[in-house]
């Protein structure tokens, strides 16, 4: 593609939001893969696609929070968070539909201190973000090794079946409405809260914030309190898929988390970004993942065209500005 | 006064807190490890920590500049794959020599790819190389789809060589700390540090923003390249996902070794002290008798107290250490 065309191409997007450029493209790759497979296109593979964007889209709210709050933000401890509340929920639970709130409560809980912790390393002891969130995933990773030498014993509640990966009404599963109610929980929070407000003057600026009266590290701390917090509802629900549970869980869905972030419009430098945008980045990354297995490539090709296509979108519309502006 | 000078010392000296942890981590090893010094022992703990410290430098570079590579581990599996393809265990010098500029070929183009999209295109650096990372990678299994071949024996006998007594890694160590002290007095260094800490003053000042953007990928791109060769002469064989692991280790070495993140400052030197630190307290782990299952938790442990360090340190100096008082302070020093 050259720089004209591509800049007829983002001219073109320029009206049109991140999000919503996201969202089109969601749908033109859907049908494209039609063209590809004609069994592509059908309700029971729109619904297929839409509940693994889910699972991703839930894991990525915390991520969007953390981004946008700016200062090098970023969570790398989602994956392995997602792993331990997994892990939790499936042994606390040990397949007891009654036991299975109060095990997603000690798994929220847990999410959320190591989200605390997180918050304060980056805060108090200014560590940058990338290094504190990897070491902590290093720390949640060996205390799960530790504490189950690897044998991991328990069973999943059936509600959790139930209510999140079978199908509840009209064929879609449960959890693409805990999607939305995720969704609408995280645009009341950014748009319609305080802290909302506070996330986005200090992902702006922190010294401005703090000159506007925004407690900034409290601020900070929140965020990444509340990223492993949703981390961990993102573990409890995938377990409702998956229904088993493993090492190595959570970790395919870290970077993804932030390319979906990035995907719907995002600024990784922090301070603008919407709930929404990672949704719909979601939904595109899935996408191209299903569509890519349904070409049945073998895995080299398979990494090649997914990093090129991730590239290009990248430069569509996850641009920084110029150094002339 | 005594203070001050402190204050000073350790704000131009960035890695002085590094060598600190590296003393003591050393001292443990050498605790558990009475034999560390000999030459035999040193020569094999130098060999396995040398693929890192070059991967790390490039790193540095690119950290320096303002940038991240997330992509240099599919690069060292990329230049792997390649050079145990082009080589074979009765490969000629030449045809060894030729494979190596091949390698080295590619990991810069790769680099370039990096720069072009970061620099140019604007696009984001961490999820621009996370993105061109399953590139190298796809490609990395494109040529060589399952681990195998060897290499010339000569090849894994020069990496293992002593010449005058002293390890083979170790003049590779003295030559790369040399070359990055004689860069950062050049102009080119002047400019690599201005682009990293505000690029656009740098580039109202006249500096080629982009030109040097581009340079810190290729340069991280022939490191990775570099730090290929080097694993390949240790391993004397190929394995299309050997460099995976290596990403996320460059980073944290770069860090450990004073280097800020948001660029601008920093340098290789602490580098390698950082990666020597990591590869020190791997050590320590295995010959300390840690059980396996506590391996993975110890290790991310050390790195974190190694990382709050620093800002342990700033946050006791003459403060009394009250939660309180650190919020009053963290948030008047936002403001400052």
């Amino acid at each position: 593609m050259t720089t004209t065309t591509l800049n007829s191409v983002r001219r073109l997007f320029d009206h049109v939001s991140p999000p919503m450029v996201a969202l089109i493209l969601a749908v033109i790759l859907f049908f494209a893969g039609g063209l590809i497979n004609p069994n592509f296109v059908n309700v029971t593979q729109a619904i297929n696609i839409v509940r693994a964007a889910a699972f991703l889209g839930i894991i990525a709210a915390g991520q969007t929070l953390v981004i946008i709050s700016g200062g090098e933000g970023i969570d790398l401890s989602v994956g392995a968070v997602v792993t331990l509340s997994a892990i939790l929920v499936f042994r606390i639970s040990d397949g007891d539909n009654a036991m299975m709130v109060p095990a997603l409560l000690v798994a929220l809980a847990v999410g959320a201190g190591i989200g605390l912790m997180n918050g304060l390393g980056v805060m108090l002891l200014r560590i940058p973000p990338l290094v504190m969130t990897l070491a902590m995933a290093g720390v949640v990773q060996g205390t799960v090794l530790i504490v189950t030498r690897g044998q991991l014993i328990g069973d999943t509640p059936s509600l959790m079946r139930r209510f999140i990966a079978s199908p509840l009404v009209l064929g879609v599963p449960g959890v693409v409405f805990l999607w939305i109610l995720v969704g609408i929980g995280m645009w009341l929070l950014l748009e319609r809260t305080n802290y909302g407000k506070q996330l986005f003057a200090v992902g702006v600026n922190r010294k401005t914030a703090t000159l506007s009266g925004v407690n900034v590290p409290l601020v900070v701390i929140a965020t990444y309190t509340l990223s492993g917090f949703l981390a961990a509802f993102g573990g409890f629900t995938l377990l409702g898929f998956t229904q088993t549970v493993f090492l190595n869980l959570g970790q395919p869905y870290l970077f993804p988390s932030i390319a979906a972030v990035v995907v719907g419009g995002t600024v990784l430098a922090g301070g603008k970004g919407s709930y929404w945008g990672t949704m719909s980045g979601a939904l595109v990354l899935t996408l191209i993942d299903s569509l890519l297995r349904a070409l049945q490539l073998q895995q080299a090709y398979q990494f090649m065209v997914l990093g090129t296509v991730l590239v290009l979108l990248l430069s569509v519309y996850g641009r920084q500005r110029t150094l002339r502006q | 006064m005594n203070q001050i000078n402190l204050q000073r010392i350790s704000l131009r000296h960035t890695y002085l807190f590094a060598l600190a942890i590296l003393v003591a981590a050393i001292a443990i090893n050498y605790y558990h490890q009475p034999n560390m010094f000999e030459i035999r022992v040193l020569n094999g703990n130098l060999r396995v920590f040398l693929p890192l410290i070059l991967l790390a430098a490039g790193q540095t570079v690119v950290i320096i500049g303002g940038g991240i590579d997330l992509s240099v581990g599919a690069m060292v599996s990329m230049v792997n794959a390649i050079l145990v393809t082009l080589i074979t265990s009765d490969s000629t010098t030449t045809e060894v020599i030729l494979a190596i500029l091949a390698g080295c070929g590619a990991g810069m183009l790769a680099g370039a790819l990096n720069g072009f999209c970061v620099a140019y295109l604007r696009l984001q650096p961490i999820v621009t190389t996370y993105a061109t990372s399953f590139i190298y990678a796809g490609l990395a299994l494109y040529i060589l789809p399952r681990p195998g071949g060897s290499v010339p024996s000569d090849l894994a006998r020069l990496y293992r060589d002593t010449p005058l007594g002293v390890p083979f890694t170790a003049y590779v160590i003295v030559v790369l700390v040399l070359i990055w002290l004689l860069l950062r007095s050049t102009r080119y260094g002047q400019y690599l540090l201005a682009t990293g800490s505000n690029a656009d003053a740098a580039y109202t000042t006249g500096v080629p923003v982009n030109r040097v953007r581009l340079s810190t990928y290729v340069i991280g791109g022939l490191m990775a390249a570099l730090a290929g060769l080097a694993i390949t002469m240790s391993v004397g064989t190929g394995n299309p996902r050997i460099g995976d692991a290596m990403t996320l280790d460059s980073i944290v070495a770069v860090v450990l070794g004073g280097t800020r993140l948001a660029g601008g400052q920093g340098g290789v030197v602490g580098t390698v002290i950082g990666v020597l630190i990591l590869g020190t307290i791997r050590n320590i782990i295995s010959f300390a008798n840690v059980p396996t299952w506590s391996q993975t938790l110890v290790d991310a442990l050390i790195i974190l107290v190694a990382l709050a360090g620093p800002g342990l340190v700033r946050l006791m100096r003459g403060q009394p250490v009250f939660v309180g008082a650190i919020w009053q302070r963290l948030v008047r020093k936002e403001s400052a």
